[in-house]
């Protein structure tokens, strides 16, 4: 009696383990795309009622109201009329698809990176997808001062990092360096034991890459003079150069005052990550005009440097004035529900456009991305997400999500449907980094 | 102690909640939850009187408030919500050596450890859910043991909790597959050594029972706390609450409840979909897991429509907050029943998982889970719909007295 069900589980099995066929984009992918009837919040500009949303070759060729945005003649369209149309989220920090960094032996290591270790097809990706997220920045854990390189993902459908990652204008796969303070990255040696500890072997080694630098610069690209190829202090080099955003975990509000000081020393970009105690140190962090990623969770504590974290830093900072993104450290927290972040920062006091930016265009400029996503405007990539409604109500879902004009996450297909509620074999395979939560919870 | 200060210390001690009831609460809405799909009440009000229980719960214009009485007002009125499985209060905030008191790893079977004895009513995470509405928590030793203890229900007050205790010990907590390992190649090593074990104690406590019945005390044997507690359960008193994810662990505990006649309740249960007909033909209730909990490990297959879809097959369940061992060290009932009413429960029912639906799982339905004249004053109140991201909770009370007004 019970073969049939297994069969079929079996079968659904199978076509879950079988990635997305690639499919042919047909005669009509070269048409303009209309997206006609919704309530378009674009976040760079006032909410538009009865919007229309143009799309062409991946990209957002126009947007307003009905009347007065001409649908092109050739256009395919798509009726969303009681639908919410918002800018695909940004996650500026994720863990999804068992990204490595660092190995378990010195605290230094920004040579390693995301890139080389990434698994594009976990099932985290999908369910990322489900929660409307087009843009993630995945990093490596934060049981190091200096873990590695970051990498910034497009969430389109395809087999490799290398279909996925944004580049730089010179080609290379684009991200941050990460960096941490606090308990996390304090162990035993060679890992440094204090704070004090933890910041001189920082500045150390970034004096040492300032070194490099220096050293390359005299050679003037004489082979003779230039000192030998050191990946370590290349990685450091690029964050020195300000071309890597440094990616610095943080809690507590001395270690958040810490690292903007290291950062201030050697004229790094940063942007400090989680910050739990944003709040007692708001006009700091604000006067320093340094931006922050914000990570909510349900309850305090769960480990020291989060006994004080507080929905209400979302509030503090937007208050005076600093840029503020969130995150879901998926998975601390669930991509799927990642706009739900949001709604417990509007719950705290936040305003709803700073918290949907917040999910958006401040995490795409935080990314050094905000000429291409972010928000919906001409020009921009056409990645957005359809909403049921209000996007700060529990009731709302995460219909469809699209990158570059296509679409990768449909709530009506039962595959996509699995990733986005869970059930059998949602998650298959799925590798989890839940940040040092094996360390002896709560160091 | 002049009259001033008299009076100051009187009015102090009323600001703080702590006078004797005699409390309205007035609601633009007021869910009774005392019928399946009962509408609720508009402009109701709860009366409490003076020793903490419901004297009055109507339409404001049949229920008139006597002159003198506290007054609190607030859009939606709810039951204080009924958290049917945490371990706050054992599981501290800190995640630190010493205050996690869940789980004592040093023996498989520990059906002797009281949840009494380790339960800090004064822990940050007990104050948090308390905030956000929760009076009832059924909390305990954790899963993680092949038996790891004991569990109780118990008011979340923070003071005096001893006198808030509605069942010392609730539910035997077990725990089935991976999870029942024990540490360092020690027994059980795997699942059929598990239910190899606990049916062996559970044979040897029932051989136990006899012999402690016979009439001659000469030959009743030394009293034995461990077996009398699995006597509890051989006896119906207590059911067994059996932590398990996997389909084949959900047998395996059905197997269980089948042989020794045990009342049992399964707990987190992601795998449940693929065995709702045993389920129902067992009659046994489901706790369903956090609808926001990691589908990682053994609940890889866990989904937010659980509770949807236990309701759709006619089996009894409630929602619980669960057992986190990192960051969040507890989720809230409130908020993971949220994503269950958006997922296919529906708001009602929703709001029944965490009322009334948890008190009949627990068996303390004759006290809590619903606003009817006799049952404690335990209430929360809220300035929207709860379940919605962006309302927030604004008041408890807990036997008629205020223990939170703050705006969470």
């Amino acid at each position: 009696m019970r073969l049939a069900p297994a069969l079929s589980l079996l079968a659904s099995a199978l076509s879950l383990a079988a990635p997305r066929a690639q499919s042919d984009p047909g005669p009509d992918a070269r048409r303009p795309l209309a997206f006609v009837g919704a309530t378009i919040l674009p976040v760079a500009g006032a909410p538009i009622e009865d919007g229309v949303l143009v799309v062409r070759d991946g990209r957002i060729e126009a947007i307003g109201p009905r009347a007065g945005t001409p649908v092109p003649a050739d256009a395919v369209r798509h009726n969303l009329a009681g639908k919410v149309l918002i800018p695909g989220l940004v996650c500026t920090h994720s863990h999804v698809g068992a990204p490595a960094g660092a190995d378990s032996s010195e605290p230094i290591q920004p040579e390693c990176r995301v890139l080389d270790s990434l698994d594009v097809r976990d099932p985290g990706l999908r369910k990322a997808r489900a929660g409307g997220l087009t843009t993630l920045n995945v990093m490596p854990g934060s049981g190091h001062l200096i873990s590695g390189q970051t990498i910034y993902l497009k969430l389109r459908l395809g087999s490799t990092v290398d279909a996925l990652c944004y580049r730089w204008p010179d080609g290379t796969p684009m991200g941050g360096l990460k960096m941490a303070n606090g308990t996390n990255s304090m162990r035993r040696p060679p890992f440094p034991g204090t704070r004090g500890k933890s910041a001189a072997l920082v500045r150390a080694i970034f004096a040492r890459a300032r070194a490099y630098v220096a050293a390359k610069e005299r050679a003037a690209g004489d082979p003779e003079k230039l000192p030998p190829v050191d990946l370590r202090l290349e990685a450091l080099a690029e964050a020195l150069s300000g071309r890597r955003v440094v990616h610095f975990h943080t809690h507590r509000h001395d270690d958040i005052l810490t690292a903007m000081r290291i950062a201030d020393e050697f004229g790094l970009r940063i942007v400090l990550h989680h910050v739990s105690e944003a709040w007692k140190v708001a006009d700091e962090i604000a006067a320093r005009g340094v931006p922050c990623s914000l990570i909510l969770v349900d309850s305090p504590g769960g480990k020291l440097e989060t006994m004080d974290i507080d929905f209400h830093n979302g509030v503090e900072l937007e208050r005076r004035g600093a840029r503020v993104a969130f995150h879901t450290d998926d998975g601390i927290t669930d991509s799927r529900v990642f706009l739900r972040m949001g709604a417990l920062a509007v719950r705290a006091g936040m305003s709803r456009d700073g918290a949907l930016r917040a999910l958006t265009l401040s995490g795409a400029e935080i990314l050094d991305l905000a000429d291409r996503i972010g928000s919906l405007e001409p020009g921009k990539d056409a990645d957005f997400a359809v909403l049921s409604g209000d996007p700060f109500s529990v009731y709302t879902r995460v219909e469809q999500t699209w990158v570059e004009g296509r679409k990768v996450f449909d709530l009506a297909d039962p595959q996509d449907r699995l990733f986005a509620e869970g059930g059998y074999g949602a998650s298959d395979g799925q590798a989890w980094h839940l940040c040092c939560a094996g360390q002896g919870g709560g160091q | 102690m002049s009259w001033r200060l008299v009076l100051l210390v009187a009015t102090c001690a009323w600001l703080a909640g702590v006078a004797p009831a005699q409390l309205a609460v007035r609601g633009a809405l007021v869910h009774t939850m005392v019928a399946d799909g009962a509408e609720a009440i508009r402009d109701g009000v709860v009366l409490v009187g003076e020793d903490g229980r419901i004297t009055a719960v109507g339409p404001a214009a049949a229920v008139p408030v006597p002159a003198g009485w506290r007054v609190l007002e607030a859009a939606v009125v709810t039951p204080g919500l009924v958290d049917a499985h945490s371990v706050v209060g054992l599981g501290g905030w800190l995640n630190q050596e010493q205050d996690q008191d869940q789980l004592d790893r040093s023996a498989p079977l520990q059906p002797d450890l009281r949840a009494l004895d380790a339960y800090s009513s004064r822990d940050r995470l007990v104050t948090w859910i308390r905030e956000l509405g929760v009076t009832t928590v059924h909390t305990g030793h954790a899963p993680g043991a092949l038996v790891s203890g004991q569990t109780m229900i118990v008011k979340t007050v923070a003071d005096d909790f001893e006198s808030h205790v509605l069942r010392p010990f609730a539910m035997l907590a077990c725990t089935l597959g991976d999870g029942a390992r024990a540490p360092d190649n020690a027994s059980p090593g795997n699942r059929s050594r598990a239910v190899a074990m606990l049916r062996q104690e559970l044979a040897k406590a029932r051989d136990y029972l006899r012999k402690r019945d016979a009439d001659d005390p000469a030959k009743q044997p030394d009293p034995d706390l461990r077996l009398d507690a699995l006597g509890a359960a051989l006896r119906g008193e207590v059911p067994l609450l059996v932590t398990a994810h996997r389909a084949r662990d959900l047998r395996a505990a059905l197997r269980l409840a089948d042989e020794f006649g045990l009342r049992i309740v399964l707990d987190g249960a992601a795998e449940a979909p693929l065995e709702l007909d045993a389920i129902r033909t067992a009659g046994v209730p489901v706790i369903a897991h956090a609808p926001m909990m990691r589908a990682m490990g053994e609940a890889e297959n866990a989904t937010m429509r659980l509770g949807a879809i236990l309701r759709d097959a006619g089996i009894p369940f409630a929602y619980q907050s669960g057992y986190e061992s990192y960051v969040p060290k507890t989720r809230v009932v409130l908020w993971e029943a949220a994503i269950a009413a958006a997922h296919g429960l529906g708001a009602d029912a929703a709001l029944r998982a965490i009322t009334i639906d948890a008190a009949r799982l627990l068996q303390v339905d004759d006290r809590v889970g619903s606003l009817e004249v006799g049952k404690d004053g335990d209430l929360a109140l809220y300035d929207g719909d709860p379940f919605e991201y962006t309302s927030h909770c604004i008041g408890v009370v807990i036997e008629g007295t205020v223990v939170s007004q703050a705006v969470r």
